[in-house]
């Protein structure tokens, strides 16, 4: 009698924990598709540069290149907490690239996260953003694509760890954090506000780094913008709602100004975001990043992150640290950024009051000071001026002393970082 | 009509004085409507720009006491601009280089190698060396007679007699750190450092043995700079060998 009820319970336990979630994937596997209408192209030299504008404004070549590797034949690692993944060859090459693709393949790809022959894609690919794209801009994307040389390059087998490696799992995934949906205007707003927020939700993709993760990788809340440290990169992407922390101080005409040149008068780029800015946002149209900067200052506040310092310290060690800190600042920093931290800007950025400096994350301040950086050259600012890498000269505690001091002067205040804490990003690749 | 297409089709058919005049002529009348692009102007306050490159390389270029960083300054315009270009796209390994270029255009590396190349700043004596006289006179005599046997050639015969290098992309090979010099030559036999083929240096530090490559860097950081050192002109004979980096017209004249 025990032994019945035994493996009754067991069966039970199976069924939650292997029937389940095989429905889902089933579910996940077999649901209807929106193959959506395609759009036989009128004029053909619209829709190719119509997709080319598309595949800027995406970015996607960013991904889809190695350093110095052919355009758009795959092959970048892209580091995520699950393991590396490696972009794949989207040349029209038949045998390795997109070649045998159709438009609805493409579609499918774009708008479904599902790849040639229906195998879930993983999310590292912004199909959750891309989903928003209309079926006209699809096909011009996949035009321009098929357009371009193809590049005979075999695409390399992801290496992630178990049960990451296991394609079919995606089914729970998609189930939980993915629905295939459209952009859908909102007729309360004008068509400007309509065409920034198609633009920064779908092709942009700009939650892909600017909300934060869970730990399965997916962002939450993907339309609040609210900032994050890019898991795999090791870069704070700062708020870009119309909160005090976000863009509440900036006007439509900065927000552009840093888009499209990669410099303004409340900072400038480095990292990862002087990449977009050089190979995509600054070949945007002036009437599209206002539309992004309008949408995007339109975006409610959500609760600001609390800074709380990351290493506390007595209040006697905490001044040794800032006495330090100001005193190497008077050395090496006053030059450029000035002695109230106001920079000068658009060359050499203000400190004060500087999101990226006095936010919740210390680690901006860090890897500039660390590996100093240079905005993107751009049409607007072709030649920038770079911040001076002083990972070479200063030990982890004077580094940590300078941000220390840069994050509590001038109205800043976020908090006291270690030694620890800088030597933590030595190690990061710089690549 | 298209400027540049016409002084490239011009350079190519100019044949006799008569059509030189009449290019000439042409070229003023269209300089007066469009300026030709062929140099364009210096941008200004350059140094200031360069903050994040003179961070290791030294003020104006000239290299550090850290034995490492190797001077910029004063070398061949193209051979910076090779350099530059290698490290934005990845032929050339050094993360931090590698990251600092990424997204910088081929007219600001053009500018920055520019810079480089026109600052002359004085050398310092060389840093003290702790190798043999033997191991000093076997780089002595690779750098300056090569191992004709083996068929690798002499430094000299590249880099210039005066080891200053030659214009417009041969560097000159003293006042650099000997740590500097080992990690190039490493780099090219494992291939973290690639220049433009045929990459005559991939071959001759393929050639080389460790003890080889240690005896050459040696002797060359070694060496005082002397006065007027600075790359040469021309060659007085034909390279050795075709070399991707260097254009061989002077060469084959």
């Amino acid at each position: 009698m025990k032994r019945t009820r035994l493996l009754k319970s067991l069966g039970a336990i199976a069924a939650l924990l292997i029937v389940l979630p095989a429905a889902v994937i089933a579910w996940q596997w077999l649901r209807p598709e929106d193959r959506g209408m395609a759009n036989p192209a009128v004029d053909r030299a619209r829709q190719l540069a119509q997709g080319q504008y598309l595949a800027r404004a995406g970015n996607c070549m960013a991904c889809h290149t190695t350093r110095g590797g052919a355009q758009y034949a795959g092959g970048r690692a892209i580091a995520s907490s699950f393991g590396t993944l490696y972009t794949s060859n989207i040349t029209p090459d038949k045998s390795t690239g997109i070649g045998q693709w159709s438009a609805d393949d493409f579609w499918r790809a774009l708008h479904h996260g599902r790849g040639k022959e229906g195998q879930f894609l993983y999310p590292a690919f912004p199909y959750t953003s891309y989903t928003g794209l209309s079926r006209e801009d699809s096909d011009a994307l996949f035009s321009y694509l098929q357009s371009l040389p193809p590049v005979a390059r075999a695409n390399q087998a992801h290496a992630l760890r178990f049960p990451y490696d296991q394609r079919m799992l995606l089914g729970l995934w998609r189930a939980l954090y993915f629905t295939p949906q459209s952009y859908q205007p909102d007729t309360r707003q004008n068509a400007q506000w309509n065409r920034g927020a198609y633009l920064v939700q779908g092709a942009g993709h700009c939650s892909a780094c600017h909300s934060a993760r869970n730990r399965l990788g997916a962002s939450i809340e993907p339309l609040a913008l609210a900032g994050g440290v890019i898991p795999g990169l090791q870069w704070y992407a700062p708020p870009l709602h119309g909160g005090a922390d976000g863009l509440r101080d900036w006007s439509d005409e900065e927000i552009a100004a840093l888009l499209k040149t990669g410099v303004s008068p409340h900072a400038v780029t480095l990292g990862p975001m002087s990449e977009i800015v050089g190979r995509s946002l600054q070949y945007l149209d002036d009437a599209d990043v206002t539309a992004m900067a309008v949408y995007l200052k339109s975006l409610p506040a959500g609760a600001p992150e609390s800074s709380t310092p990351l290493a506390s310290a007595e209040p006697a060690e905490a001044e040794r640290i800032m006495k330090q800190g100001k005193q190497l600042y008077g050395t090496l920093c006053v030059d450029c950024h000035g002695g109230k931290g106001q920079g000068s800007a658009p060359d050499y950025p203000p400190l004060a009051g500087n999101r990226a400096i006095a936010g919740p994350h210390a680690v901006n301040a860090i890897r500039a000071v660390l590996n100093g950086g240079f905005p993107p050259s751009t049409a607007g600012n072709p030649y920038p001026f770079g911040m001076p890498p002083f990972g070479p000269q200063l030990t982890d505690q004077e580094v940590a002393a300078v941000v220390s001091y840069l994050r509590n002067s001038w109205g800043n205040q976020g908090g006291l970082v270690s030694a620890a804490e800088v030597n933590r990003y030595r190690s990061v690749p710089l690549d | 009509m298209d400027y540049n297409r016409f002084m490239r089709l011009l350079n190519k058919n100019v044949k006799g004085t008569a059509a030189l005049v009449l290019g000439i002529w042409m070229a003023c009348g269209l300089a007066a409507a469009a300026a030709p692009e062929a140099a364009p102007a210096a941008v200004a306050g350059m140094a200031e720009r360069m903050a994040a490159c003179t961070a290791c390389h030294g003020k104006q270029g000239r290299a550090t006491a850290d034995g490492y960083y190797p001077r910029i300054a004063g070398k061949p315009e193209a051979y910076l601009f090779n350099q530059l270009q290698s490290f934005r796209d990845g032929q050339r390994r050094y993360p931090m280089m590698n990251y600092l270029l990424s997204n910088l255009s081929d007219d600001y590396l053009q500018q920055i190698a520019r810079f480089f190349a026109d600052q002359h700043p004085p050398y310092p004596p060389p840093a003290p060396n702790e190798a043999s006289a033997a191991v000093l006179e076997r780089g002595r005599r690779l750098v300056t007679e090569g191992d004709p046997q083996r068929r690798v050639p002499a430094c000299v015969a590249c880099h210039a007699s005066s080891l200053g290098g030659v214009q417009p992309g041969i560097p000159g090979l003293l006042g650099l750190p000997r740590d500097y010099i080992n990690a190039q030559l490493g780099a090219w036999r494992n291939g973290d450092r690639a220049a433009r083929t045929t990459d005559c240096m991939a071959t001759v530090a393929r050639a080389l043995s460790p003890e080889e490559i240690n005896a050459a860097s040696s002797w060359l950081s070694a060496q005082a700079v002397p006065a007027g050192y600075a790359p040469e002109p021309a060659l007085p004979a034909p390279l050795p060998q075709h070399c991707g980096s260097q254009p061989q017209v002077q060469a084959q004249r």
